[in-house]
């Protein structure tokens, strides 16, 4: 069954038309997540969706209804926003039933699903806490429960790791994809972190300036991109792009390849002077330059390689790929 | 640490600098208690004098007991004041939450139109208003001062709580929509808490002036019975003759009211719960 479905979403707030043409489907039971660069609208459509912002024109529907005049509390929907948002004055246990205080369930409702979220998420001895009182993992896990305990019917994050530190930031991704996995629930997530996206995603859309780039599985993205934002948003490094030119002779499309692509190889097409080397131990990221063209090489493995240095990287037919002028993918 | 806060000398100078400027601000305080202890020739003698034996008196405060309805004045002070801050913080914090949270037609123009109040003193209005007092029948009752107080106060408290309302997060006001509370329980139970700093600053900055006007309790309530605590005061002030003795022990007893409030006030000024909602 669909859970989510947006038809022809458009917002605009006044003369600023931020999002055009939203199109798309979110199966029961997908993780699907919003990615793009700041102000490309990804946020706007996560409180769209939320009723948070009414949509200007176009159909919002949740379970097959259409909910573009439902208020946000009826909508079946709980959000995590990227702030926390807890509730200073209610210790946890407090903010996590107030929601269904005011659904008005019955007490015994109430007790069992937060004693089911406070064990899922290890928070049994915070329950009479106070937000000041808890750590930022910890007030991020009480927002989650706080979502838990509703059990909605489609789950909203918007951003919920961008104040996390790193090292947390990877153990809250685990425990959100392990969360997702035994709740089995529809949950629709919004970063700009392609690492978040990449790991957490069955389904990913790429948006850029209110419009829908692409959508497909991590892989699909990754492998087949549609043009060449799409191409260089997703993977890290990011892709190399240059003028086609510089392989074959008269070649006016733009060439794209991935830096875990690149090899050394001593008669390869692309001669590069080595401007910078970053040694992870793991991998050796090469930085340098083709003709006044910056490129990325992602080496496997470690290698003596030093600034100043004169390579010849090569890279299999295969793995390249071409963009017109305008970006679109050949 | 701070460095500069951390130096010995320069901790100490700060503190002498606020030591003094306390000694400064409480001398005029402190003189008009003492004084209102000694009998009238000791006042004007030494002035500065602590009350010994031999000047102890209490014959300004047995005078304002005896003369006039002291605790009805005090009652009624009281009342006008804490109603007035009472109905300036209710609805200044409900304009200027709608000004910062609601997008409307018009909305920088009512929030300029609500702030023009800062700019232009109520009393240039005083003639207007008593007429309209009187058309309304509401001359000399407590009523006529807590209306006037309340109009006087409200553009100043709009002005600042509304800058104060739009930091509050929006995500948390979000969340309390998706959890179901209504524009109201978001208002009372979540953003009002949040600003209490800057509630506690308005009902401040109102407080004092509401308590010692004379202007608006002489033309409005001059009755007997509505007189207000600062104008009852005045009984002692003659064109010929001043009873120093008594209007120093009113100005006394009229202090500690205010003191009172504003200890409660400044106590919400700490922060307390507040920080750790967001971030």
């Amino acid at each position: 069954m669909t859970a989510l479905t947006l038809k022809d979403v458009n917002k605009s707030f006044g003369e600023v038309h931020v999002l055009k043409d939203i199109n798309m489907e979110v199966e029961e039971g997908e993780f699907v997540v919003f990615v793009g660069p700041s102000g490309c609208g990804k946020s706007t459509l996560l409180r769209v969706i939320a009723g948070l912002e009414d949509a200007t024109s176009g159909e919002v529907r949740i379970g097959g209804e259409v909910v573009n005049m439902t208020p946000p509390s009826k909508r079946g929907i709980a959000m995590v926003f990227q702030s926390y948002a807890l509730y200073p004055h209610l210790n946890v246990r407090g903010n996590m039933t107030l929601a269904l205080k005011q659904e008005g369930q019955s007490k015994a409702v109430i007790e069992e699903r937060v004693q089911k979220a406070s064990k899922m998420l290890n928070l049994e001895a915070y329950l009479d806490r106070f937000p000041s009182e808890l750590s930022g993992g910890q007030r991020q896990r009480v927002a989650i429960g706080r979502a838990i305990v509703r059990e909605p019917k489609l789950f909203l994050f918007d951003e919920p790791l961008s104040n996390l530190d790193a090292a947390l930031r990877m153990n809250t991704r685990l425990e959100i994809a392990a969360l997702h996995r035994q709740l089995g629930a529809t949950m629709v997530y919004v970063t700009h972190d392609q690492t978040e996206a990449m790991t957490l995603a069955d389904k990913i859309v790429v948006l850029r300036d209110g419009r829908v780039e692409q959508i497909g599985s991590p892989m699909e993205l990754y492998n087949n991109p549609a043009n060449q934002f799409v191409a260089g948003f997703l993977g890290s490094p990011s892709m190399n792009f240059l003028p086609a030119g510089i392989v074959h002779e008269g070649d006016s499309r733009t060439l794209g390849v991935r830096p875990e692509d690149l090899f050394i190889a001593g008669d390869g097409p692309l001669a590069v002077r080595v401007s910078h080397v970053e040694k992870l131990g793991g991998d050796t990221n090469v930085v340098g330059e083709v003709r006044d063209q910056q490129i990325t090489a992602r080496l496997f493995g470690q290698h003596a390689i030093e600034p100043g240095q004169e390579l010849r990287f090569g890279f299999k037919p295969e793995a390249a790929y071409h963009f017109d002028s305008a970006g679109a993918r050949l | 640490m701070n460095k500069a806060r951390s130096n010995p000398l320069n901790s100490a100078l700060m503190h002498g600098a606020l030591i003094l400027y306390t000694l400064i601000a409480l001398f005029p305080v402190f003189v008009i208690i003492i004084n209102s202890f000694k009998e009238r020739r000791s006042i004007f003698r030494e002035p500065l004098a602590l009350p010994d034996a031999e000047s102890f008196s209490l014959i300004g405060y047995q005078t304002v007991m005896k003369q006039g309805d002291f605790f009805l004045y005090f009652q009624n002070s009281m009342i006008v004041t804490v109603a007035s801050l009472f109905f300036i913080l209710l609805f200044g914090a409900m304009a200027a939450y709608a000004l910062s949270e609601y997008r409307f037609k018009g909305n920088l123009l009512m929030g300029l139109y609500l702030a023009l109040g800062i700019m232009i003193p109520i009393r240039i209005g005083t003639v207007a208003i008593l007429e309209m007092m009187v058309a309304t029948g509401l001359v000399n009752t407590l009523w006529a001062l807590i209306l006037v107080y309340t109009a006087q106060g409200l553009p100043l408290a709009v002005f600042i709580l509304s800058e104060f309302m739009r930091q509050v997060s929006d995500d948390l006001k979000n969340a309390g929509r998706i959890d179901g509370l209504s524009e109201y329980t978001i208002f009372f139970r979540l953003v009002l808490p949040l600003v209490r700093p800057a509630m506690a600053t308005v009902a401040v900055f109102n407080m004092i002036p509401i308590w010692n006007d004379l202007w608006f309790p002489l033309i409005l309530a001059p009755a007997e019975e509505t007189k207000t605590l600062t104008l009852g005061s005045q009984v002692f002030i003659g064109q010929f003759v001043t009873d120093w003795n008594a209007v120093l022990s009113a100005l006394s007893m009229a202090i500690l009211p205010v003191l009172v409030l504003y200890v409660i006030f400044s106590r919400q000024l700490i922060r307390g719960i507040t920080s750790g909602a967001v971030k």
